[in-house]
């Protein structure tokens, strides 16, 4: 589990950027952090594998203070996947890249193949093993960085915008695949702005605005509450609109993904019929 | 790893003469001190050169950011000392070579906090130095801020992934930062390709004959200081034929642990 309690964050010589916040993500939950650009989400995260902490307040990762452990400790159980791929990319091969940070968790080299050969083929890049990560394709290589945290099998998954440069398959396969994480027991954390993706994948939302938490909610609350998603800049995903439109036609204005849009347009019909 | 030394090269408006001189004015001054700082091995010499800078800092009104960078390069300062002083140079000789250093990046540190990177490009251009050269320099000191950015992001990426950076014997540390440095200097490479398209795109060099809006005139008080300057130096060339200095022997030296150096 995850907490967090009166956290507050100040960059030095900067004003807060989280204001207060108390959070409870239990082990296998599966959430998403949304919030207009600037709101503090990827400061949230960084505070909950150690990279920074709380200016007051505490986090804890499953009872321990992040305060008594260190990164590389709590990276076991945490693993964070950025957001630009570029920030994390350095070896010849992709093979190397992803036995790089097993290598630093000091795992026996057979084991080390093992997985990296299970990985490689769980994300499709088993053709790219060999292959320098920096010919890759932007989409391809934030595959790489995805993998390279996958690798060492963290309890807790963070990633950072995942959908950024992926095209509309990868992003179908992305949600297959955090879906499938979170049914193998993962917590799983996904920061982002992409709201049509989010609203397929329905998970809990926490929405952070200027450092604040101003809704804490299943996906369907959050994304059809029309103020709240004003506070935070976002809109409404597109299916979401839609049935906003066709509320006074009986249709539930809470539905913001496809197949609850079908079922409910397929029962109106059939009550027409 | 800190990244606040890059903070002292930041710069930052304030209304004090300093700020306020000509560039070219305070470039000749920067230089003048980085020479006599480089003609002397002599600790005494290298005291009186580090001390003149210290009523320009306080001039500047800088003197916490002066500070922080100073604090910042105390690591790479000591390193200087140790190695110098490992590898059979005298207790004098290496605390000499690290005043050096210390010297030269405070006036380099205050030449970039009291000069905007636009009067920098001014005073290039107006000193006739080709624009295409003049726009990459001042590009180039433009995107510091940006790289200790984007250092920092690739340091705690690679620290999520378990890299200890202060893990290991001497080697294994420098090792350490391979990870760091390959992702820095890659995405470095993409943002000047991407930045070169974006200039090209939008007409950059179309035009060979620019007409600058601003035009730099050197007043009383930049004559007065680039003066100053050109006597200082004279006088510490002077010195460095003409006059013996004094030598402070403090006979510390390390045994020889590497007889081949």
């Amino acid at each position: 589990m995850i907490q967090t309690e009166g956290l507050k964050f100040a960059y030095p010589g900067s004003p807060e950027v989280l204001r207060g916040i108390d959070l409870e993500i239990n082990d296998g939950e599966f959430v998403a952090i949304m919030g207009e650009n600037g709101a503090g989400k990827t400061t949230l995260v960084k505070t909950f594998n150690g990279l920074l902490m709380p200016s007051s307040g505490r986090v804890k990762v499953d009872g321990t203070d992040t305060h008594d452990s260190s990164v590389a400790k709590l990276s076991r159980d945490v693993g964070l996947v950025f957001q630009n791929p570029d920030h994390q990319l350095f070896s010849e091969t992709v093979r190397e890249e992803l036995a790089f940070s097993l290598r630093n968790f000091g795992y026996e080299e057979d084991t080390i193949d093992r997985r990296v050969a299970s990985i490689l083929e769980t994300l499709d890049l088993t053709r790219y093993a060999q292959s320098s990560p920096f010919v890759l394709s932007g989409g391809e290589r934030k595959r790489v960085a995805l993998a390279a945290v996958l690798v060492w099998n963290p309890k807790h998954i963070i990633l950072d915008e995942p959908t950024i440069g992926q095209d509309y398959q990868q992003k179908d396969r992305l949600r297959n695949f955090i879906v499938q994480l979170s049914a193998q027991g993962k917590t799983v954390i996904i920061i982002s702005h992409d709201v049509e993706f989010v609203a397929e994948c329905k998970p809990r939302i926490i929405l952070l605005s200027r450092g604040l938490v101003i809704g804490d909610r299943p996906a369907e609350d959050i994304l059809t509450d029309e103020a709240l998603l004003d506070r935070a800049s976002l809109t409404r995903p597109q299916i979401g609109a839609l049935m906003h439109q066709l509320r006074n036609y009986g249709l539930p204005e809470r539905t913001i993904d496809v197949y609850s849009a079908e079922q409910a347009i397929l029962n109106a019909l059939g009550r027409k019929e | 790893m800190s990244l606040k030394v890059f903070d002292g090269f930041k710069f930052a408006k304030l209304p004090t003469p300093i700020h306020n001189m000509d560039p070219r004015a305070k470039f000749i001054m920067t230089m003048g001190i980085f020479a006599a700082a480089l003609m002397f091995q002599n600790i005494y010499a290298l005291i009186i050169i580090f001390l003149i800078q210290l009523p320009i800092v306080y001039a500047s009104r800088s003197w916490r950011k002066w500070a922080g960078s100073m604090r910042a390069g105390l690591l790479l300062a000591v390193l200087i000392f140790v190695m110098n002083f490992v590898f059979g140079s005298t207790f004098v000789f290496s605390a000499a070579m690290t005043l050096r250093f210390v010297t030269l990046m405070s006036t380099f540190s205050l030449f970039f906090m009291t000069t905007s990177p636009d009067d920098l490009g001014l005073a290039l251009e107006q000193t006739h130095v080709p624009y295409t050269l003049s726009f990459t320099f001042t590009t180039s000191v433009r995107l510091v801020p940006t790289m200790a950015l984007d250092a920092q992001t690739v340091i705690d990426a690679q620290r999520s992934r378990g890299l200890e950076l202060d893990r290991g014997n001497f080697m294994k540390r420098i090792r350490n930062y391979i990870p760091i440095l390959i992702p820095l200097i890659v995405s470095a490479i993409r943002r000047s390709i991407e930045l070169a398209e974006a200039l090209e795109s939008r007409g950059f060099g179309a035009s060979p004959n620019r007409q600058p809006l601003i035009v730099l005139r050197m007043k009383a008080t930049d004559y007065l200081v680039v003066t100053l300057t050109i006597l200082m130096v004279t006088l510490a060339v002077y010195v460095y034929f003409y006059v013996p200095l004094p030598i402070l022997d403090i006979p510390i030296k390390m045994p020889k642990i590497f007889p081949w150096f």
